[in-house]
């Protein structure tokens, strides 16, 4: 399968540190996909080598079937790029800002109004960029990166300084865009927020690609418990192991609540049993293992492989 | 080409906006005014030939401060971007690194010229609306005192350009731009004139002070405008100088073209191999 950005056994070196080490994945068409990791795990650095900026140490790079470091332009005009921390010369306002990025990927004039309304930047739009605030420069560097309807976005931790409203909508976009068959690469450290949006999570470790894979696929390979949180009446928090049988793993917390980390065999019993006629149980919640914990679990398995 | 002038428009349009072209063009033609009528003020208004007097008084000042306006403003080209996250942006766009370092060469050239030309050209104006009889000859002395004034800044533009793709920080790209300004502009000179009288004319042939001139670009400026005119350089004392001089106009011109177009050429190499 080849998919609009192909990574074949990228090395990078910058000196004697290796910021990205033999990392392989291709990201196909109409998918967003959560670039993970700590700071330093090699996520911007695979962005910009995506974009050509540096050239990798060893490996191949193809991106919408161009190798980005060869100094070929044309995928970069159908590639949107959103850096982390973006910053704009504050001279000129925001509508000259956007206009000149427009001209460079060879968008007509009159896109530049309909996006900066789209961000929600109309009424700043003849203000100078450096009265923005970093919650308007933000809007302004997703403005930029939207334009020329892009095949391919990269977005570096898109959502730091959006508020909340701001980010529901930024989703939005994204997910517009990659319904019209947009490849979407977003990085994170709000794991909770990618995890409804991601189809597919990347998890990276000091260059080392971790895990890869849908989040039910990474909850498989991981085989974390579920938590399941049963509310008990009075009489039944005196026996529980009566009813609920012999599982080891559970608490009271809260005083009604009995808390039982189910490791993904015993789920169905578990719950079975919690459901049964007779058992003491009100309520019940089950929890599957989010994003933040399986990323601490591919973490700290790949810590101890070392 | 097209990504060259684009980025050249909004280096323009940049310049406009923070003020660079108003105070650059408000500094020139103040100094350059006050030049031309406190400058006149030894030969009197009978002196048939005021604007050689200009000429040599102004492009004295341009040799200061030409350099210093062209450092100032190429110093930051690249780095200050980079520091400033605006380059990691730019770059990504379809557009190539040789095109941006052009692009703002145009841009910031244009500034500069456009200064000098309006500038020095209110002097030359307000002369002639005073009744001053000027001929031909030092008319043409004039634009190409301009002209060489603007290749002059395109050459420090240049050389800021190349320090600025070589350095990490801004501070010190600062403190370079600095410090080549002393060294062509002051220091130089000072030095070549030691030399020459520690020396006494023993060792040091013409020939070799000639390729001491051309390999500063202040000074190929210098002779160029000083010596170029019989009527300019009888006014500038560099007469016995230029009888002396063996060196043309084109060779000097050539000497400053080359130092616009090696500095800009090391630039534009330094920058393509830079990682961001």
């Amino acid at each position: 399968m080849t998919g609009t950005v192909e990574i074949r056994n990228v090395v990078k070196r910058f000196g004697k540190v290796e910021a990205v080490r033999d990392v392989s994945f291709s990201l196909p068409e109409g998918e967003t996909v959560a670039l993970v990791g700590h700071n330093g795990a090699g996520k911007t650095t695979l962005m910009k080598l995506m974009l050509g900026l540096i050239r990798p140490t060893g490996g191949s790079i193809k991106v919408l079937g161009d190798d980005p470091a060869a100094g070929q332009f044309e995928a970069r005009r159908r590639l949107g790029y959103l850096p982390e921390n973006v910053s704009f010369n504050t001279a000129l306002t925001g509508h000259e800002t956007l206009a000149f990025y427009a001209r460079l990927k060879r968008e007509p004039g009159k896109s530049v109004a309909p996006l900066l309304e789209r961000v929600g930047l109309t009424h700043a739009a003849s203000r100078r960029v450096g009265t923005y605030s970093k919650g308007m420069r933000q809007r302004l560097g997703l403005a930029q990166a939207l334009l020329g309807e892009p095949r391919v976005l990269l977005l570096d931790e898109p959502t730091t300084g959006l508020d909340p409203a701001l980010r529901q909508s930024f989703y939005e976009i994204v997910e517009e865009l990659r319904g019209r068959g947009a490849t979407v690469l977003l990085s994170s450290h709000a794991l909770t927020e990618i995890e409804e949006r991601a189809g597919r999570v990347l998890i990276m470790n000091r260059g080392i690609k971790v895990a890869d894979g849908t989040l039910d696929e990474l909850r498989r390979i991981a085989r974390l418990p579920t938590r399941i949180r049963l509310k008990v009446t009075d009489a039944g928090l005196t026996n529980v192991p009566n009813w609920l049988g012999p599982v080891e793993g559970w608490r009271r917390v809260n005083g009604h609540m009995v808390e039982i980390d189910a490791s993904p065999e015993r789920k169905i019993e578990v719950l079975r049993r919690a459901t049964d006629e007779g058992a003491p149980v009100e309520d019940l919640d089950v929890v599957p293992p989010t994003l933040d914990e399986l990323y601490a679990h591919f973490l700290l398995s790949q810590e101890t492989a070392r | 080409m097209r990504n060259i002038l684009i980025v050249a428009r909004k280096e323009i349009q940049e310049g406009l906006r923070n003020r660079w072209v108003l105070a650059t063009t408000l500094l020139l033609a103040g100094l350059a005014l006050s030049l031309t009528f406190l400058g006149s003020a030894p030969t009197g208004t009978v002196g048939v030939r005021a604007l050689d007097v200009v000429i040599v008084s102004l492009s004295s000042l341009t040799i200061f401060l030409v350099p210093l306006i062209a450092l100032l403003i190429s110093h930051d080209a690249i780095v200050g971007e980079m520091e400033r996250g605006t380059m990691l942006l730019l770059l990504s766009y379809p557009v190539g690194r040789w095109q941006v370092l052009l692009g703002k060469f145009i841009g910031h050239l244009s500034i500069l010229a456009f200064a000098t030309l309006l500038g020095y050209g209110a002097a030359a104006g307000a002369l002639a609306a005073t009744g001053a009889e000027i001929d031909a000859e030092s008319w043409i002395a004039f634009a190409s005192m301009i002209g060489s004034s603007i290749l002059l800044g395109a050459a420090f533009i240049a050389v800021g350009y190349l320090v600025s793709a070589l350095v990490r920080e801004r501070g010190t790209a600062g403190g370079i731009a600095v410090g080549i300004w002393l060294v062509f502009v002051l220091i130089y000179d000072m030095a070549l004139l030691g030399m020459l009288v520690v020396d006494q004319g023993r060792t040091l042939s013409g020939g070799f002070l000639n390729a001491l001139l051309l390999l500063n670009p202040a000074d190929a400026y210098r002779l160029f405008n000083l010596t170029g005119t019989a009527g300019v350089s009888a006014f500038s004392g560099m007469a016995g100088v230029a009888q002396t001089a063996t060196l043309g106009p084109y060779p000097l011109l050539a000497a400053l073209a080359a130092w616009t177009l090696v500095p800009l050429g090391l630039a534009a190499l330094a920058f393509s191999r830079r990682e961001l």
